[in-house]
């Protein structure tokens, strides 16, 4: 089990987390859906152990977080992956698609270019692609690439934080078919966050409103709010 | 609005590009007609070609590409050939006038370091226009008030209306919306297809550029389904999402999480290296040897296997 328990966290005073509770179990898809700026994300971060919270707890299979970022333990942080939005942010633009998938293997004492190749197989990149830099591929390609490196190092849970919001149809129903082989494999847990409950509807195992009870709403704004 | 005469005709509309070791053809061959009072949805998957469509259109494409065939652009007056005209009446008499740009994600389209009314206040300007920029905001659901903030105290929907009021800012009768839902969240996608819809309605033609299907469904009148450069199926919308023709329709449609929500096998060709005959062949269920010759479009779909339909 992947868990937050009552986890606060703040971008100076602005509160963006209040208290909020959240269990990802082994072998199923959790969703979580909700508007722009509720949180999603800041949420997906800290179960990735990359953003401390201010206050509360984070477990790994009945592990307490106690480090966060670099100075995670390694073999809790490694059983976290975080697939983001825009591949683009995600990756250094000097390397090419290989080194991007090798990297956590490489940085982990465990190089293996059997597996990368694998890799890029199973997300379905060719040959051709693997020598480009990221400016030479697809927004498309790319996320292959980023989720073949989200699961070079077998992740426990994986976080995809809207991973086909910018993707057409056809790749959004592949990526997605990569992560549940992956999970029915492995029986890794998933968190699958979006705002589109029609993908959510048809992938999770039970879909979480941040907005519902428990959680908080986006804080109240000073100004309009017409996207409420 | 008088619509009178007035309709955009693109006629073998293609675009390349010279880049260091070739040429990409990024527009090929490109026939489709845009009128008053509808929406023409060009849909396809990123990079097959359509924002390029849309540049080429209004001028506005890098110096290294290419431009052939014809884009008409009729009534009020003498037509214009979009393609061959000169700079000068692409920016005199077209953008913002007879064309309007609803860009791709609009918080980067507006200037970071000045406030959304000063840009509205002088696209109102530069245009001639009578309106006022407070009159036209609250049109589209903003408050006067929210003009007086920087583009990154807007967020994502307000920043959308924002652009929306200066692609209308000198009351075009064409609007060109690429990817305008790109990085909106759902509710907001259905708002920003809800105001494409009251643009048709009040008499104005919408080209709306996506990837997005279920945007696309909400909106348009007819389609246009993209695939490697060329336009491959082309019909009224009701017909195409029921009883698609073109495999690659059918294979989009297919990969919807509310049908079989599975991927089209392969990727799409490179542009700089298009097979010969149907770009789709690689990865068609359909495909036999018939298909390295190029199919011919007829019957609203280009393919010598088309999908068989109940009134075909």
């Amino acid at each position: 089990m992947l868990e937050a328990k009552d986890v606060t966290v703040a971008y100076q005073r602005k509160v963006v987390l209040a208290g909020v509770s959240l269990a990802v179990e082994p072998g199923l898809v959790i969703a979580l859906s909700g508007p722009s700026g509720c949180g999603k994300s800041t949420l997906a971060r800290v179960l990735a152990l990359m953003l401390r919270p201010r206050s509360g707890q984070v477990s790994v299979d009945g592990v307490a977080v106690r480090g966060w970022r670099q100075r995670a333990d390694r073999r809790l942080r490694t059983s976290v992956a975080l697939i983001y939005q825009s591949p683009r942010q995600a990756v250094d633009p000097r390397l090419t698609l290989t080194e991007v998938i090798a990297e956590p293997l490489a940085a982990n004492g465990r190089p293996d270019p059997e597996r990368v190749r694998a890799l890029a197989r199973e997300t379905g990149l060719t040959e051709d692609l693997l020598t480009r830099r990221p400016h030479e591929v697809s927004e498309g390609q790319l996320q292959r690439a980023c989720l073949a490196r989200a699961l070079s190092l077998e992740p426990r849970y994986l976080i995809c934080d809207e991973m086909t919001t910018m993707l057409d149809a056809s790749t959004q129903a592949l990526l997605v078919g990569v992560v549940d082989a992956y999970r029915e494999r492995t029986g890794a847990g998933v968190l699958a966050i979006s705002h589109d409950t029609v993908l959510l509807d048809r992938w999770a195992d039970r879909v979480i409103d941040f907005t519902g009870p428990g959680v908080p709403a986006a804080p109240a704004a000073t100004a309009s709010t017409p996207d409420a | 609005m008088t619509t009178q005469g007035r309709l955009l005709r693109a006629e073998g509309l293609t675009v390349t590009f010279r880049i260091p070791g070739g040429t990409v053809r990024a527009v090929s061959d490109a026939n489709f007609t845009v009128r008053p009072g509808r929406c023409l949805a060009l849909v396809g998957e990123s990079g097959c070609g359509k924002s390029v469509l849309a540049h080429a259109l209004l001028g506005l494409l890098p110096g290294n590409a290419t431009v052939s065939g014809a884009a008409w652009l009729e009534g009020d007056g003498e037509p214009v050939e979009l393609l061959s005209a000169p700079p000068a009446v692409l920016a005199g008499r077209v953008r913002g006038r007879r064309i309007g740009l609803i860009p791709q994600s609009p918080a980067t389209h507006l200037t970071p370091v000045r406030t959304a009314r000063a840009q509205l206040t002088e696209a109102l300007r530069e245009l001639g226009s009578a309106q006022r920029a407070d009159d036209l905001v609250m049109r589209y659901g903003l408050r006067p008030a929210d003009l007086d903030r920087y583009p990154h105290e807007l967020s994502g929907g307000m920043a959308q209306r924002v652009a929306n009021a200066m692609a209308l800012a000198g009351d075009p009768w064409l609007v060109l919306a690429d990817e305008p839902t790109s990085g909106l969240d759902r509710p907001l996608v259905e708002k920003a297809m809800g105001t494409l819809r009251e643009l048709c309605d009040e008499g104005r033609a919408v080209l709306l550029i996506t990837h997005d299907l279920r945007a696309a469904e909400q909106v348009a009148d007819d389609i246009a389904v993209m695939y490697a450069s060329r336009l491959v199926e082309q019909g009224p919308a009701a017909r195409v999402f029921a009883r698609p023709r073109h495999p690659y329709t059918a294979g989009l449609l297919a990969a919807q999480p509310d049908r079989e929500f599975a991927p089209i096998p392969g990727l799409p060709p490179e542009l700089t290296r298009l097979p010969e005959g149907c770009a789709f062949r690689p990865r068609c269920p359909r495909a036999d040897d018939a298909c390295a010759a190029l199919p011919a479009f007829g019957g609203g779909v280009a393919c010598h296997h088309p999908l068989e339909t109940a009134d075909a």
